[in-house]
Formats: C-alpha cells, sequence, structure tokens
C-alpha cells in the first residue's frame, strides 16, 4: 500500500479525462486510464494491443513498413525531429550484413520534460509493440530500452511488461508465429544528460565512456558493437502500432492544416503555470492553446519568456505563442520544437539566473570530450554568476555572445553544446537588459595592478 | 590522386586521406592536438578547423574540422579565412583556461607542442578571470612523470597507451572539464611503452622522469642521430648531452623502422653512459688482483704494442654489441684465425642459421612498418613483448588492421580512428603464437598454445607439411596438435601476406628449422610474405656477416696455451659462459687487453683496460636484425667538459694498438676509412658504406648542427676548470659539428637528422616537416642500407624433428626466458631500468611445482652445469610442465637447456 502511494505521488499528469481521449484521436493515450493505473497486457490486448504486429508482421514487408512509416511522416519525437521513416530507410539491411539493434532512447533528461516517463509507467506494452514493429522493418535483431537511471517506477512496469509480452510469443524466436525472432532487453542507464545522444546513448550501452561518436558512419551503418542499429525515442516508437494499424493519411489527418508534421504530440506545460501537465493534441496546435489548457500562468505572474521543448531550446516571447507548436514552425521562429514541453518563465524570474541554472546543468553534462563543450560551458557559467551577483565586467556580455556563437552547430563534436547556446543566444538577444544590469561600473583606475590568476 | 584549393593556390595530393594529413603533408601549418599521423583522427580537440567552400561560387562557406573532412577531389578551403582563425583563437583560449603559466619550470618547455600551437595560433593573453580547475598527480614509477594541471583533455595518451599499445592502466575518469588522466591508483606504469606518452602528450602532463633528475631544455641539449643499442631491432634514436652526460632520449623518426614509437628499455635504459664507475682512462695492471693505476694514451700504446709483440699468438674476442668497425678493426689486429665473435657457440649457430633462413627461405625480411601490413601472423617461440617489443607493437598493428580493412569495405576511411575501432569491435587478423609460457600478446592472439620448445618445434614442422606436402611430416602427432596445425595452415595460406616470427630467444635450432620450414612452405606455394627472426643484441645480425670462431673456441685456446694473449673488445664473456669456465681460462693467458665503456667482471682482470666509446661517445655502423645497416653518430666528446678522459672508439683503440705494434709513425684513422675497410674486406657488408652520408657531407658549404641555434652557456659550461674556451671539438670522422654553428633546417632533404626542428615546430611533431607526408619516410629516403637479399638456389627443408616432449620426472629442462627490463647488460646498469624490473624470480607450473614439493615464494636453488644460483620461487599457471624459467639477467651466464635441478635452500642452522 505505501509502495503503491508512493508511486502515485511522483506520477505524471495526464491533463485529460479518458473520456475525451478516443483510438481516432488520440493513439498514445487513448488507453491510458484516469486513475493513471498500469495497462497490463490484458487491457492491452483487450484495446486491440499487438494487433498491428500481428497484421504488419503477416501482411507487409520491411520496406512496405518504412514506406508506410515515410508517408506518415512522424518526425523524431526526442526532439530532433528528423523523419523516422527516413531514418529506417537508411539502416544496412540485407544478407551481406548482420542484423544488428533497435534501441529505443528512454534516457529522458531533457530539463523540463517528462513525457517519455508517463508512456513509459502506464503503457509499456505500446512501446513494445512500437519496437517489435520498428525491429522488423530494420531486421534488427535484438532490441534494447535504455532506461534512464531515475526511472525506476518505469523500470518495474517495463520489465513486467517485457515478461508478459515474452509469455505471450510476442517476444523471443518466431515472434506471433511470423518467422520474425526479435527480443528486448531492459538496460538502465547510470545517469548523464549526454545519453540521450544516440551515439553516446550507444557508446554507453557498449559499457565504455558516454562520448558520442563522430558521424559519419551513422547508427544505421555502424551502431552498437559495430552493427546497423537504430535509435528511437519512446514516443516516436509510440506512434508506430497506430500508423501501421490505421494507415499513414489517417495519421497525416490527425494534424489536419495545422502543420505538414503528421499525428499527434505529447504535449506538456512546466513552470509557474495554473495547471502543468502533459496533453495529446493534434501536431501543430498552438504555443496559446496549450497555455490555455494550463490555466495561463499563476496568479501574480505573467509570462515573460518561454521555452517551447526543453533546456536546449531558445526563448521566445508571449507573442510566439500564437505559432502551431511544430518542428518547422519553432525552427523558422529561430528556436527548436524540442521535446515539445514548454517551460513558462514569469516576470517575476530572472533570466541571468535561469540562465546559470541551465548553463550549470549542461557544463556539468558534458562528457568532456570537445574543447568548446568541455571547456567554454563551465566559463559562460562562470561570468553568468558574475553578472547574477553584480560582479560582472565590460566585456563579459560580449563574451557571452562570443561563447554562444562559438559553440554553435558545427562547431562541437556533438549537439549538445549548441543546445546549450541556443538559449543563451536568444536570452542575451532578448533579455539583454537584464544582463546589463550585472555589469558593475568600470573602475576609475586602471587595472594594471590587478593580480591575474597563475 | 586529388586537387585540392587551399587560399587559392591548387595542389595535387592523394585522395582519401583527412584535409589536416593532407595540408601538413603539403608543408601548411594548421594547429592540431588531438590528431596524431600514427593514430588517426578523432575530432576532440576542434583545433584544426578551417573553412571549407562547396564551390567556386561559395563565398561563406562553413567551418569544418580539417582531420575529420576527407580530401575529395575539387575540395576548397581556407585556413587563412578569418572566422576560422578566430574560431581556432577560441579553441586555443579555451585550452589555456586551466593550463598552469608555469613554462619557465615545465620541462616540456622548449620542445611543447602546446606552446608551439599557442604561438601559431596568436593567443597572447588570459581573459579568464576566474578558477582554475587543479588535479593532483600520480606517481606512476621512475620513467614517466605526471603534472595533471597541464591537462589539455587532447585523449591523445588514452588512444596511444590503451588503443595502440593494448595497456590497460591508464584510463580516462570523470567528466565535463574535470577528465582525469591517470591510474586508478597511484603506481607503475604497466605499458613497456609508456614512454611514448613523453612525446605523445602534447604539453607537459607526462615527462621524462629519468631527464628531470638532470634536466636540461631541448635547446641546451646537443644532438646526434643514433640506434638504439639495447636490442636486435635498431631503433633510431636521438640522444641528448649536457656537460658530459646524456640526459635523455628522445624517438628519432625513421620512416620503415620505429616510426614514432620505442619501448622503455630504449628509451630509458642509456644510465650505463653516466655511471661514475665507467674506465675514463687507460688503466695498468702488472699482475692479476693488483690495484690498476692510470695511462696517458701515448704509455698505455707503448705497452699494449709491446704486450702485442711479445705474445706468442694473440686471440681477439670481439662482441655482438660493438660496431662493425671495431670488430672489423680486432680481427685485423689478431688476423682473421685468431678472431672470436664472443658469443657462445649454441647462440652462434642459431645466429648462423638465422642468416641463412633470411636468404634463402623465399620470404622476405620485412621492415617494422611493413610487419603492420602483413594478414597474418605465427610466431614461434618468442615472446615479442619481451625479446624485441618495438617488433611486439608493430604485430599489434598488424593484427588491429583488419579492423581498418572492415571500415574500407563500409566507406569508413582508416584515418576515422573511433570509427574504425567501433565498426571493427575485436575482429583481428589472426595472430597465432606458441610459446612455454603466456605472452605480451596473447590477448589479441587468435589462439596461442604453451608448448616446450620441441613441441613449438614439431607444431611448426606440422603447418608447413601442411602448407607443402613436400615438406617432412611429423610423425606421431596428436590430435590436439595436428588441429592447431591445420588452424594456423589454413589461415596462412588464406591470408594476403602472412608473417612468421621466430628467434633465437629460446635458443633452440629445431624451433628455427621449424620457422624456416613454414616459411619455405609459403614461398614455395607462391604466397608473398615475410619472415622476421629476432636476434638478442645490437650487432647480433652484423657480427654473424663478420663471422669468426665462438667464444667457447676462444676460451679453449687460451687454456689448452695454444695462445698466450687476448684482447676483448665490448665483451664480458662471464656473461655468455658460466664465469668459472671464463676465469679458468683467462688466468691462463698472459696477457689480457679489454676495452670497453662497462666496468665488468672481465674488465677487472685486464692488464690492460682501454676506456671505449659508448654509443654516445663514438660513431660506428650496427646491422639490425632486419638487416639494415645503419650508422650511430657520437653525441659529444667527453673530454671536452672533462679533460682528463681518454675515451675512444674502440676501432680507434684497435688500430692505434696495431700501428704501436708494428712500430709504425703514428697515423691516425677516420670512419670513412674504417668503414670502407669493413666493407672491402667483408662481400655481404659492401653495401654498408652507404648507411649515412661521408665526412664531407655539406649543406650549404657547411657541416650539420649537432646542437640547436639557440644552444647557450657554452662559453662558460667549463668556467669552472679555466676562463678561456677552448676551441671546440672538430669531428674529423663524420658531417656533424660540435656546435650550434651548421646546418639543421628541414628544408634540404638528409637523412641524419641529430634533432627535429623546424621554425615554430620544437617539439617531436616538427618530424613532420622531415617527411614526404606525415607518417611516410624522409624525403631524402630513411636511414640506412638493407643487407639481406634473397639467394636463389636450392634450399632443402629442415628434417631434424625433435620428438614430442613427455615430462621426466628427474629431467629439468631450464629455459632463460628474455625480459625487457633488467634482461639485457647494458641497460641493466641503468637505475630505472632496475626500479621498473620485476624481481628475478625462478618459474614452475603449479604441477612441477608440486612434483618438487616447492611452493610459491620459497627460496631456491638452480643447479645447472655445476653453477649454482639461489632465486624465490614464483608460480606461473601458464608455463610449461616440466620446465625451469629463469629471467634472462638473473644469472649472467645462464643459458638453456636440460638437466637442470632446483631444491629448496634450507634454512640455516
Amino acid at each position: 500500500m505505501s509502495n503503491h502511494a508512493h508511486a502515485q505521488r511522483y506520477r505524471c499528469q495526464l491533463r485529460q479525462p479518458a473520456a475525451e481521449r478516443k483510438a481516432e484521436t488520440h493513439p498514445l493515450t487513448w488507453r491510458l486510464r484516469d486513475d493513471g493505473a498500469l495497462i497490463g497486457i490484458d487491457d492491452y490486448r483487450a484495446k486491440s494491443g499487438y494487433t498491428a504486429v500481428s497484421e504488419t508482421l503477416s501482411r507487409l514487408s520491411q520496406n512496405d513498413v518504412i514506406s508506410v512509416m515515410k508517408e506518415a511522416n512522424l518526425r523524431g519525437r526526442g526532439g530532433g525531429g528528423f523523419s523516422a521513416g527516413v531514418k529506417w530507410s537508411l539502416t544496412l539491411k540485407g544478407e551481406e550484413y548482420p542484423r544488428g539493434y533497435l534501441i529505443c532512447n528512454a534516457d529522458e533528461m531533457e530539463p523540463g520534460t517528462f513525457k517519455d516517463r508517463l508512456l513509459l509507467e502506464q503503457q509499456p506494452h505500446l512501446l513494445i509493440e512500437g519496437m517489435i514493429l520498428a525491429g522488423y522493418a530494420n531486421n534488427s535483431r535484438l532490441g534494447y530500452i535504455f532506461l534512464r537511471g531515475e526511472y525506476i517506477e518505469a523500470a518495474r512496469a517495463v520489465s513486467q511488461a517485457l515478461d508478459e509480452a515474452r509469455a505471450a510469443g510476442w517476444l523471443g524466436n518466431d515472434v506471433a508465429g511470423s518467422g520474425f525472432d526479435f527480443d528486448i532487453v531492459l538496460h538502465t542507464g547510470a545517469g548523464r544528460y549526454i545519453c540521450g545522444e544516440e551515439t553516446a546513448l550507444i557508446n554507453s550501452l557498449e559499457g565504455y565512456r558516454a562520448n558520442p561518436r563522430a558521424k559519419p558512419p551513422f547508427p544505421g551503418q555502424s551502431g552498437a558493437w559495430g552493427k546497423p542499429t537504430v535509435v528511437n525515442n519512446v514516443e516516436t516508437l509510440c506512434n508506430v502500432p497506430a500508423i501501421l494499424q490505421h494507415g499513414a493519411q489517417w495519421y497525416r489527418d490527425l494534424s489536419g492544416d495545422r502543420s505538414n508534421d503528421g499525428g499527434t504530440k505529447l504535449y506538456g506545460v512546466s513552470g509557474l503555470a495554473r495547471q502543468t501537465g502533459l496533453w495529446e493534441l493534434p501536431m501543430g496546435t498552438t504555443g496559446r492553446e496549450l497555455f490555455d489548457l494550463a490555466g495561463g500562468m499563476k496568479a501574480g505572474h505573467t509570462l515573460k519568456t518561454w521555452l517551447p521543448g526543453g533546456g536546449s531550446t531558445g526563448f521566445m516571447l508571449p507573442e510566439h505563442l500564437e505559432l502551431p507548436l511544430d518542428f518547422d514552425s519553432i525552427g523558422k521562429a529561430g528556436s527548436r520544437l524540442g521535446t515539445g514541453l514548454i517551460a513558462v518563465v514569469s516576470h517575476q524570474q530572472s533570466v541571468v539566473s535561469l540562465m546559470r541554472n541551465l548553463e550549470a546543468f549542461f557544463a556539468r553534462e558534458s562528457c568532456g570530450w570537445c574543447t568548446p563543450c568541455r571547456d567554454g560551458l563551465p566559463w559562460t557559467v562562470k561570468l553568468l554568476r558574475a553578472l547574477e551577483q553584480g560582479a560582472g565586467e565590460q566585456g563579459d556580455i560580449e563574451m557571452l555572445d562570443k561563447l554562444a556563437n562559438d559553440l554553435g552547430p558545427g562547431k562541437t563534436f556533438c549537439a549538445h553544446a549548441p543546445g546549450a547556446a541556443m538559449p543563451l543566444e536568444s536570452a542575451l538577444r532578448y533579455f539583454r537588459d537584464e544582463f546589463e544590469q550585472g555589469v558593475r561600473a568600470p573602475a576609475v583606475e586602471a587595472r594594471s595592478g590587478s593580480a591575474h590568476p597563475i | 590522386m586529388a586537387t585540392i584549393h587551399v587560399d587559392g593556390q591548387s595542389y595535387d595530393v592523394e585522395g582519401g586521406d583527412n584535409l589536416l594529413h593532407a595540408c601538413l603533408s603539403l608543408g601548411l601549418d594548421i594547429p592540431y592536438f588531438c590528431w596524431h599521423p600514427a593514430m588517426g583522427s578523432v575530432g576532440a580537440c576542434r583545433q584544426c578547423a578551417v573553412k571549407q567552400y562547396r564551390d567556386e561560387n561559395d563565398t561563406r562557406g562553413s567551418l569544418v574540422m580539417s582531420c575529420m573532412t576527407p580530401t575529395t577531389d575539387n575540395t576548397r578551403i581556407s585556413i587563412d579565412d578569418d572566422e576560422a582563425r578566430e574560431f581556432r583563437a577560441s579553441v586555443i583560449e579555451w585550452l589555456m583556461i586551466s593550463h598552469p603559466h608555469d613554462c619557465p619550470v615545465c620541462e616540456e618547455g622548449g620542445h611543447c607542442h602546446l606552446q608551439d600551437m599557442t604561438m601559431m595560433t596568436g593567443h597572447d593573453r588570459r581573459r579568464y578571470r576566474f578558477d582554475k580547475r587543479t588535479h593532483r598527480n600520480q606517481y606512476l614509477g621512475p620513467f614517466v612523470a605526471h603534472e595533471m594541471n597541464r591537462c589539455i583533455t587532447c585523449y591523445r595518451c588514452v588512444r596511444f597507451y590503451d588503443d595502440y599499445a593494448g595497456g590497460k592502466d591508464l584510463g580516462a575518469f570523470g567528466a565535463n572539464d574535470n577528465v582525469y588522466f591517470g591510474r586508478h591508483e597511484e603506481g607503475m606504469l604497466e605499458s613497456e611503452f609508456a614512454g611514448n606518452l613523453t612525446e605523445v602528450c602534447p604539453t607537459g602532463v607526462f615527462t621524462d622522469q629519468t631527464h628531470s633528475e638532470q634536466y636540461t631544455r631541448k635547446w641546451d641539449l646537443q644532438f646526434a642521430p643514433s640506434v638504439c643499442h639495447q636490442c636486435a631491432v635498431g631503433c633510431n634514436i636521438s640522444p641528448g648531452e649536457r656537460y658530459g652526460q646524456i640526459r635523455r632520449i628522445e624517438n628519432r623518426y625513421h620512416g620503415d623502422v620505429n616510426r614514432y614509437f620505442l619501448c622503455d628499455r630504449g628509451r630509458f635504459g642509456y644510465g650505463y653512459v653516466n655511471r661514475q664507475d665507467r674506465p675514463l682512462q687507460p688503466e695498468w695492471r702488472s699482475r692479476r688482483g693488483e690495484d690498476s693505476v692510470s695511462l696517458d694514451v701515448d704509455a698505455a700504446l707503448d705497452r699494449g704494442g709491446d704486450l702485442l709483440r711479445s705474445a706468442r699468438r694473440v686471440i681477439g674476442i670481439g662482441s655482438p654489441r660493438a660496431s662493425l668497425e671495431s670488430n672489423h678493426q680486432l680481427r685485423e689486429l689478431v688476423g682473421a684465425d685468431n678472431f672470436s665473435t664472443g658469443i657462445n657457440a649454441h647462440e652462434q649457430a642459431c645466429l648462423d642459421l638465422m642468416a641463412r633462413l633470411n636468404q634463402t627461405s623465399g620470404l622476405e625480411t620485412p621492415t617494422l612498418r611493413d610487419v603492420e601490413s602483413h594478414d597474418a601472423v605465427f610466431v614461434l617461440g618468442e615472446d615479442l613483448i619481451q625479446s624485441a617489443a618495438r617488433i611486439g607493437l608493430s604485430v599489434r598493428q598488424a593484427v588491429l588492421a583488419r579492423r581498418e580493412d572492415i571500415a574500407a569495405g563500409r566507406q569508413v576511411p582508416g584515418w576515422n580512428a573511433e570509427a574504425v575501432k567501433k565498426l571493427g569491435q575485436d575482429q583481428y587478423h589472426p595472430l597465432f603464437s606458441a610459446y612455454p609460457t603466456s605472452t605480451g600478446l596473447d590477448e589479441i592472439a587468435r589462439v596461442s598454445w604453451t608448448l616446450a620448445p620441441d613441441d613449438i618445434a614439431r607444431l611448426g614442422f606440422a603447418v608447413a607439411h601442411l602448407i607443402d606436402p613436400a615438406a617432412p611430416a611429423v610423425d606421431d602427432l596428436d590430435e590436439h596438435t595436428e588441429a592447431a596445425a591445420r588452424q594456423i595452415a589454413d589461415a596462412l595460406l588464406s591470408a594476403r601476406r602472412p608473417l612468421v616470427v621466430s628467434g633465437g630467444s629460446l635458443g633452440s635450432l629445431a624451433v628455427l628449422h621449424a620457422a624456416g620450414n613454414v616459411a619455405r612452405a609459403l614461398a614455395r606455394r607462391a604466397r608473398t610474405g615475410g619472415l622476421l627472426l629476432v636476434r638478442r643484441e645490437a650487432n647480433s645480425t652484423g657480427l654473424a656477416m663478420i663471422g669468426g670462431q665462438p667464444l667457447e673456441w676462444a676460451l679453449g685456446e687460451l687454456q689448452e696455451h695454444r695462445a698466450d694473449a687476448v684482447v676483448i673488445l665490448e665483451n664480458d664473456p662471464t656473461q655468455r659462459l658460466p664465469a668459472e669456465t671464463v676465469h679458468r681460462a683467462l688466468d691462463q693467458a698472459e696477457t689480457i687487453i679489454v676495452m670497453d665503456h662497462q666496468r665488468t667482471e672481465t674488465l677487472q682482470r685486464a692488464n690492460l683496460v682501454l676506456p671505449a666509446a659508448s654509443f654516445a661517445e663514438g660513431d660506428g655502423t650496427l646491422v639490425s636484425l632486419e638487416g639494415r645497416a645503419q650508422r650511430f653518430f657520437q653525441v659529444y666528446d667527453s673530454s671536452y667538459i672533462r679533460p682528463q678522459t681518454r675515451i675512444h672508439e674502440s676501432w680507434r683503440w684497435l688500430h692505434a694498438l696495431r700501428i704501436s705494434r708494428e712500430r709504425y709513425p703514428s697515423a691516425d684513422i677516420d670512419l670513412d676509412a674504417v668503414t670502407r675497410a669493413c666493407a672491402n674486406a667483408y662481400p655481404q657488408l659492401a653495401a654498408i658504406v652507404n648507411a649515412s652520408a661521408g665526412s664531407d657531407y655539406r649543406v650549404h658549404g657547411v657541416k650539420l648542427a649537432r646542437e640547436p641555434h639557440r644552444y647557450s652557456g657554452r662559453t662558460s659550461m667549463r668556467a669552472n676548470l679555466a676562463v678561456s674556451e677552448p676551441r671546440t671539438p672538430q669531428d674529423a670522422d663524420t658531417p656533424f659539428a660540435f656546435s650550434m654553428e651548421g646546418y639543421n633546417g628541414f628544408d634540404q632533404p638528409r637523412r641524419d637528422v641529430a634533432f627535429a626542428w623546424a621554425p615554430g615546430w620544437n617539439s617531436p611533431q616538427a618530424w613532420n616537416k622531415f617527411t614526404d607526408e606525415v607518417g611516410g619516410h624522409l624525403r631524402a629516403g630513411d636511414p640506412g642500407v638493407r643487407l639481406l637479399a634473397y639467394e636463389p638456389g636450392a634450399y632443402d627443408y629442415g628434417r631434424e624433428i625433435p620428438a614430442a616432449v613427455t615430462v621426466e620426472t628427474d629431467q629439468w629442462q631450464l629455459l632463460v626466458l628474455p625480459r625487457l627490463f633488467g634482461g639485457e647488460e647494458t641497460s641493466s646498469r641503468a637505475a630505472p631500468i632496475n626500479e621498473r624490473a620485476a624481481p628475478a624470480a625462478i618459474t614452475l607450473s603449479p604441477g612441477s611445482a608440486e612434483q618438487l614439493q616447492v611452493s610459491d615464494g620459497d627460496e631456491l636453488v638452480l643447479s645447472f652445469a655445476g653453477q649454482r644460483l639461489n632465486l624465490p620461487l614464483r608460480l606461473d599457471p601458464s608455463l610449461v610442465n616440466g620446465l625451469i624459467g629463469v629471467p634472462a639477467g638473473a644469472g649472467p651466464w645462464l643459458f638453456g637447456g636440460a638437466g637442470a635441478s632446483v631444491t629448496r635452500q634450507e634454512a640455516r642452522s
């Protein structure tokens, strides 16, 4: 009882009642119960669970599956937004290549993001079904769920579901009598943000330091243990069963004319909003609609700025709430959709402090492989802390500008530092006055007498 | 071929390299840290950023890391582009954030890649004003010092130590800006190649500890091109001297031999040169056991001449650790009929057989670089990491190269190091090894067998027979050996280029014959491949070419009074035969003349001691085990700093002795003349005159400088002796001058390079300026000349196949197992080597120990050939039953054979 109560306390909050969630419109959450209880295999099966697997494996070839996925335009829900169908089409498959791995990236650690957790804790069979289908399409021999170590409740749910699925013949040799062999192993991570980067995740899975790998070669060419490997986010994989069950056109229609991206999205709100939580909404729902669902800001607060999808996305202004929350629209506005869980910032919060907090996280989570990230991020933290404490010096803001630029895309080994640079760059652009307040007046005396650190 | 455009200039380059490799090879300067020509690219440091343009219409371009970008035809880049330059300046600024301002007290200063790159990038002031990250340092053993605060986190150390050299005990710990490179706890670095960290590290995290105690900046050292004397591989080295002492040894790039890396015996084993007890002046002792008196040169030569004139017959004992020239001059002095090689008969038989096999097996003798391009390796009776470490490192690269083949099949270029490693995982080229115990390469071997020497031979004979049925078959082959032989034969036959490695370490002619049969069988099946045979000492191969009687013969002539005088050249016969036998024979001689640079047991019994030059004080030629004649050059003149010393090359002493004996008017000799005489005397050595430039070689009309042009303090170095500065010593033997005056540049191709320096490049990375492409060959050709040529003609298979080994309870076979540290005569006289060496112990298999009723740690007495040796027992679970293992150097006179016994040392009552 006490264990159960403890688990309840941490359960993710889906803010849509069951009555509102339909199979036709809410492919990710329609089976979920209002009490948040785990959907076991019987529940899942009763609600057409594993139908997509039995139908697809007997009816469609690997290439058919990939064509459907491409057409559905399911874009990577981990934040990258890369077409899952295109990714799968690039995986090396065929007699001359070994059967590789299908990895579910469940290392959800993006600041302000808690969507995968919902799916993992309450409906792991949907993920398993999606992984079987993805494994089939990619000719994978084995699946791994790389789960964030702190997601203990999710680990319990996933383990149980794996046992159930294996016992029911959905995993193992000859999946559901199809002749396709596939199994899934749960791997819990040791707690590094960088493990969410797919190649760092692979290195970590292999037992090495979680340093990213250079691309090319991409994981589809040489992934885990050198074999063709596909890494997809939890939410991405959870979309697959419905797409194959109902078709690409149905999936695209879910977002209607709101967005070119297909399907629904698990959106969320965190921060000083009246009601934080998660909503499954059509792709392309505007920020305003989502913000209104959250009831706006808490009493006494007004919206200063918001992050569209995690700590590694660029700040947006209140007027940007009118934009559809999809990959292209937010990208055009100079930020990234990221995970689609917006974080709202009140006028009573300091952007400098917020940035210092974010950059401290990114600096700490740098793997230490490439110079700009390893040594540049700690410098930004120290400059921000100085500004926060009113001990900034002339030139500090310009140095932050330069660092934000130097840590940008193409200059670092992976996307970690560019992710840290994006909020910094936008914060400096939108809220420069807050940074300037942290610079103390220039000393009258020349600094020639000051000691430099040796 | 590909054409690339760099800052508006077009260049033709080899396609498929990365841009950094291509640009550096073109002589263009791009700063870099994590890339290393032997270890490829990983894209970590971001220092080598350049601007790349899509085509001629692209004016914006984008930054790329040149090390991670392939050179394809029509690649357009700019190194000078403002954005690229500013980004590179940012990178160095980040790297310097926590780097201490300790250059003045840092031992890397003056040959520091980080200094060079910082200068190149123009970073000259620190804008970071916060606290620096600091680390604690570790004690890593006697060779390598650790100062982690200087680390710029380029990951080269672990990439070399773990990936390239197979080490296990150096790792990267921590994350973010707190990455620590060290051991999990303090302690001796275990790798035999740890010293390379001092050159691989771009700054002063890992420095040469042996240098530290007698530190001198690189620009204040005097260098000469030299050749390592600590084994037979012939690695090229750059010894640095100050105040008449060798201060450090740095790798000297040779495109076909050692390239960028040395073993730790070669790098840190030089201490014997600096020993205080070295003979510095001629010594005279009228009767054995008396104290010696010092003589001046003329008096010594007069006495020497008298002794030789009055002798009935003079025997000469040469040495495999002395130069060709010195051995030849000894042979000239005593006559060919009276010349002994100074090598014991058994080892000499092995050397002669190896020479014959190298010339007649039909497989060529590969260079070290060639070793790395073989795709199947069979090692018979050698633990390469102990007996010829640098070869072991190359064999490792050959085995690992399979990953590059796999990567090529997936369009991943070989320089993309991490991608190659991840794609290839543990897929290696096949390596098979047979040795009486575990070896340093077992970990990457497909199969390694522990077998007694005769069983190794039987396995080899069986392999040869399977490859070529005309090769003799092995009778009574058990099923296990048959299967093993089949597996090896199949792998060798299906290889593109198989390599057979064996040598004299076990002293087994049967093993060598078996290796020769495998090579011969492969050659007869028209396979291109290699046969590499390991010799023990620096000039073992060369001395075998000169030839002569074995050491036993020389001692016999003295013992039987057929000769009454002996001249011993840089040799301590007690290292090669039981001391008692040696002393008994020498006691019969009326006259013993010894020239050596070490105070050996034999030298102490000489009537006349002539102080010989070590490699540091003399010139000469050695022949390495790959049959390469290489010249080593005198580094310094010891009498400049210590005027009382009278050290000369042995060949010079021997020439002078001959002049004195014949009462010719004195006439000096120079290196060119003595080398030419040696070349003329032995057809096989005819080419040695081409091993390096002659003494008349000049660049721009001047000699080559031994000292960097910033060399300081010359006028005051001897001020404690006299305030007037004498003329610098003149070197008539070589094109080098004992001076900073002379040519030291890179633009005029030359083979003999004392030290690598180019404007802006003070670190060992300057070698890239001397090579035709980075990692390639010296532009003037690599030093030395190959002597081993294939001699076509009838060559029969070896047919003496030993019987299978059965363990007899009363018959124990003694095996002397080579060891890198402590197993070699001269380097064992260097203190750091002794500190590094594992304590000597007798090894037995647990089964043998049980039979003998002894246990681990017991003090044992080993009896063999009438000699006794006390050592503790160490159980070796890998060792074959019935063998007694003793590490080389534990008892100098030890050599392998049957009939040894061990007993527990009884506690004294």
